[in-house]
C-alpha cells in the first residue's frame, strides 16, 4: 500500500489568490467521466485558465511549483476527490490556505497531500512572497507544521489527527481500519438495525 | 447532562480511537454511483480485498445519466463506460444496483429515503457531498471521497474526527410562498458559506418540526453549502410516518421495536451545544441567489448588492460574483431576465416539488425565450407524477418532462447550459461552470419561483402568483 510517512514537503510554490474556490472550478465536472484518475492534471482549472490569461496556472514561472497557496474555504462544493487528484497529478504534493473546506481536506489528507492553515496576515505574506519572488524555494515540515522560505519561518497549524497519520504514514486508512476486524464486526452486532431490531 | 443525536450515534458506531486520535467509525449505510466509485473499486481489487459488508451498500446511476432517453448504450462513450463500470463491481462485488432496468433508479439522494434505506439513528456515507441530504430522518451522514469510498467498502468503517455540533432554531411559522429552500438559503446566508467548518448543524425549532420529511430533506441537503459536512433533525412522529412501509424499512413488530429505538436517537431536552443560532421563520422571504456562491443571495424583492457597499472582508468575493455574473450593482433581483429554468435534483427533484411547481405552471405558458425542464428525483417520483397528471400539467404550459437523474444540476451529461445563459435553478449550487457552460449563470432559488421565472421570463416573486388561500 503506498502508505509511508511524509515528514516535509519541499519545493516551489504557486499563488491561487481568492476566497471559497469550489471543487468544480478546480476540476470542471466534464472531465469527471471517466473510470481512473490519470490524466487529470492538465485540466486543473481548465475554465478559470480559459478566462483568465493571468491565471496562476497559466503562468510558465509555476509550472513547476508544489506547493499551493490558497486563501479561505479553499475547495469547498462536491466531495470528488478528483480535485485533489488533479492538483496532485498536476504536481502539487501540499496545499497551504487560510481554511479549508472539509471533505477536501479529508481527500488531500487520504492521499498523503497535506494540508497546512495559516493566519490571513501569513497567508497574506506567503501571497506577496511567491508572487515577487516565483522561485523561492519552500519547506514544509509537518511535525511543527511550519513553513520556511530563506531566512523566514511561518507558523501553520495541522489537526493532530492528521498530523500523526502523516508522520506515522497511516494517511491511506484502509490497513489500520482493517486492524480491528473483529471489533469491527462486535460493533456491527450491536447495531439494532444491521440486526433487524431483533427482539 | 443530556446527548444530542450526533453524540448519541458517534457513541454508538464508535469502533475504537484510532493512533492518529481519530475515531473509526462503523458505517451503517453505504450508498454509491457512477462517478465516485470506480477508481475505489479498482484500489480494491489491487489490495485484493473483498467488500466486507457487501450488503450494507447500495448502488445507482444518477450523474451521468441522459434525461432524454435512457437508451443503452448512451451516445456518450464515456457515460457508457461508467455505467458499465459500475454494473460489473456491483456483480462481481455482490452488491445491489437500482440500475434503469430495475425501475427503481434515481438521484442516489432520493432514493435513499424513498426506499427507506435511510433511517434515524444510523450512520450514513456516499461518495457525494449531498450526503448530508440523509440527516433530515435525523442520521448522521456525509460525503466522502474516492479513497474513503474504498475504506468504507473494505472495513464498513471510516476514520474520522467528530465535529461541533451547533444548533439552528427556526422559530415562528412560514407564510405562503416560502418554501424550505428559502429557509436554508436564509441560513446559507446569515451563517456564510463557511460558517459551518468543523460542524454538524441540527436543525430545530418549530418551523423545522411542522415540516414534512422531504422539507426536511431539501433543507439538510444544503448543510454542505454552509460548510457543515453534515446537518441533522431530530426524528419524530413526522419521520416515523414516512417509514412505515417502506420497502426496506422494518416491518410489524421490528417496526416497533425499530420506533422506540429510533425516538431514543434524538437529542435530549438538556443536550448541550457548542453553538446556537436562533432564525425567525416569519422573517424569511422567498429567497434567490445573484452570485456564484449560495450564500449570495437576497430576497426576491431584495436588491443585487454594491461591492462598494459591502464590508470590507467581503469586497472582493462580491467584486468577483458581480463580474461573473454582469449584473448592475444595486439593481433590483426582481426582473432579472432568465433564459432557462430547471425544476429538479436532490434538492428539489421530490413528488412534493414537482407539485408545488405545477401548481403554478397549471394554465400558465413558459415564456418564448425560455427553455424550461422538470427532471424528476427518480423513477419511483415520476411515476408517481405520471400518476397525478403533473407530466401533462407541464408539457401543456410548455415545459420539457425529462427521465430520472442529475440533469442539469451538473454538467456531466447532455444537459447543459450555453455561453452566458441565465438559468433559474431548484438545484443547489450556482459556483461558475457548475451548469455545463464555462460562463453560464445560475439563479438558485425554490421550484416554485424556478415556475413562475419560466412562465414570466424573469425573476418574479412567486407569491404574486399564487392564488388566496
Ligand atoms: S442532483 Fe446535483 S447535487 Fe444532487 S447528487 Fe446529483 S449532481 Fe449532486
Amino acid at each position: 500500500m503506498d502508505n509511508s510517512s511524509i515528514t516535509s514537503v519541499t519545493g516551489t510554490m504557486i499563488p491561487l489568490r481568492g476566497d471559497d474556490i469550489d471543487t468544480d472550478r478546480i476540476i470542471p465536472a466534464r472531465y469527471l467521466r471517466c473510470v481512473t484518475f490519470d490524466g487529470l492534471g492538465e485540466h486543473a482549472f481548465e475554465d478559470d485558465k480559459a478566462q483568465d490569461p493571468g491565471h496562476a496556472f497559466n503562468d510558465a514561472r509555476y509550472r513547476q511549483a508544489s506547493i499551493l497557496i490558497a486563501a479561505k474555504n479553499f475547495g469547498c462544493g462536491s466531495s470528488r476527490e478528483h480535485a485533489p487528484q488533479a492538483l496532485n497529478k498536476w504536481g502539487i504534493n501540499a496545499v497551504v490556505g487560510q481554511s479549508f473546506a472539509e471533505i477536501f481536506f479529508a481527500n488531500c489528507q487520504a492521499m498523503g497531500v497535506p494540508c497546512i492553515t495559516v493566519d490571513r496576515d501569513s497567508g497574506e505574506r506567503l501571497f506577496a512572497i511567491v508572487e515577487s519572488d516565483p522561485a523561492a524555494e519552500c519547506r514544509i515540515d509537518i511535525a511543527s507544521a511550519s513553513i520556511g522560505i530563506g531566512d523566514q519561518t511561518i507558523a501553520g497549524t495541522i489537526p493532530d489527527g492528521a498530523k500523526r497519520s502523516l508522520l506515522e504514514g497511516t494517511w491511506n486508512a484502509t490497513a489500520v481500519l482493517l486492524e480491528s476486524v473483529k471489533e469491527i464486526d462486535a460493533v456491527a452486532g450491536r447495531i439494532p438495525y444491521l440486526n433487524n431490531f431483533a427482539a | 447532562m443530556g446527548k444530542t443525536l450526533l453524540d448519541k450515534v458517534w457513541e454508538s458506531h464508535a469502533v475504537r480511537e484510532l493512533p492518529s486520535g481519530q475515531t473509526q467509525l462503523f458505517i451503517g449505510l453505504h450508498l454509491i454511483h457512477e462517478v465516485t466509485s470506480p477508481q475505489a473499486f479498482a484500489m480494491l481489487r489491487d489490495l485484493k480485498l473483498p467488500v466486507k459488508y457487501p450488503h450494507r451498500t447500495f448502488a445507482t446511476i444518477d450523474h451521468i445519466v441522459p434525461t432524454e432517453s435512457q437508451a443503452r448504450p448512451f451516445r456518450d462513450s464515456l457515460a457508457e463506460t461508467m455505467t458499465q463500470s459500475l454494473t460489473d463491481s456491483c456483480r462481481e462485488f455482490n452488491i445491489e444496483f437500482f440500475d434503469l432496468r430495475s425501475g427503481q433508479q434515481g438521484i442516489v439522494h432520493v432514493i435513499g429515503p424513498e426506499k427507506g434505506l435511510t433511517q434515524p439513528g444510523m450512520t450514513i456515507a456516499c461518495g457525494d457531498s449531498h450526503t448530508s441530504t440523509h440527516g433530515a430522518f435525523g442520521t448522521i451522514a456525509f460525503g466522502i471521497g474516492t479513497s474513503q469510498i474504498r475504506d468504507v467498502l473494505a472495513s464498513q468503517c471510516l476514520a474520522i474526527s467528530k465535529p461541533k455540533i451547533r444548533k439552528i432554531d427556526v422559530t415562528g411559522t412560514l407564510s405562503r410562498g416560502v418554501y424550505a429552500k428559502d429557509v436554508i438559503l436564509s441560513i446559507i446566508h446569515k451563517l456564510g458559506v463557511m460558517g459551518g467548518i468543523g460542524y454538524a448543524y441540527e436543525y430545530a425549532g418549530p418551523v423545522i418540526e411542522a415540516m414534512t420529511m422531504e422539507e426536511r430533506l431539501t433543507i439538510c441537503n444544503m448543510s454542505i453549502e454552509g460548510g457543515a459536512r453534515c446537518g441533522y433533525i431530530n426524528p419524530d412522529d413526522t419521520t416515523f410516518a414516512y417509514l412505515d412501509n417502506r420497502q426496506y424499512a422494518p416491518k410489524n413488530g421490528a417496526f416497533d421495536r425499530a420506533r422506540s429505538y429510533w425516538s431514543g436517537a434524538a437529542s435530549d431536552p438538556d443536550a448541550s451545544y457548542d453553538d446556537v443560532v436562533t432564525l425567525n421563520g416569519n422573517d424569511i422571504e422567498p429567497m434567490v441567489t445573484w452570485g456564484i456562491n449560495p450564500g449570495q443571495s437576497v430576497p426576491v424583492n431584495g436588491c443585487i448588492p454594491d461591492p462598494e457597499s459591502v464590508a470590507p472582508d467581503e469586497r472582493d468575493s462580491v467584486a468577483e460574483a458581480m463580474a461573473f455574473m454582469s449584473f448592475e450593482a444595486g439593481r433590483p433581483m426582481k426582473g432579472t431576465p432568465i433564459n432557462v429554468a430547471f425544476i429538479g435534483s436532490c434538492t428539489n427533484g421530490r413528488i412534493s416539488d414537482l407539485r408545488a411547481a405545477a401548481a403554478i405552471a397549471k394554465g400558465g405558458k413558459v415564456a418564448k425565450h425560455v427553455k424550461a425542464l422538470v427532471v424528476p428525483g427518480s423513477m419511483d417520483v415520476a411515476r408517481q407524477a405520471k400518476e397525478e397528471g403533473l407530466d401533462e400539467v407541464f408539457r401543456e404550459a410548455g415545459f420539457q418532462w425529462r427521465a430520472a437523474g442529475c440533469s442539469m444540476c451538473l454538467a456531466m451529461n447532455p444537459d447543459k447550459l450555453q455561453g452566458r445563459e441565465v438559468c433559474a435553478s431548484s438545484s443547489n449550487r450556482n459556483f461558475k461552470g457548475r451548469q455545463g457552460s464555462p460562463t453560464g449563470r445560475t439563479l438558485l432559488m425554490s421550484p416554485s419561483m424556478a415556475a413562475a421565472a419560466a412562465i414570466a421570463g424573469e425573476v418574479v416573486d412567486v407569491r404574486d402568483m399564487l392564488n388566496p388561500a
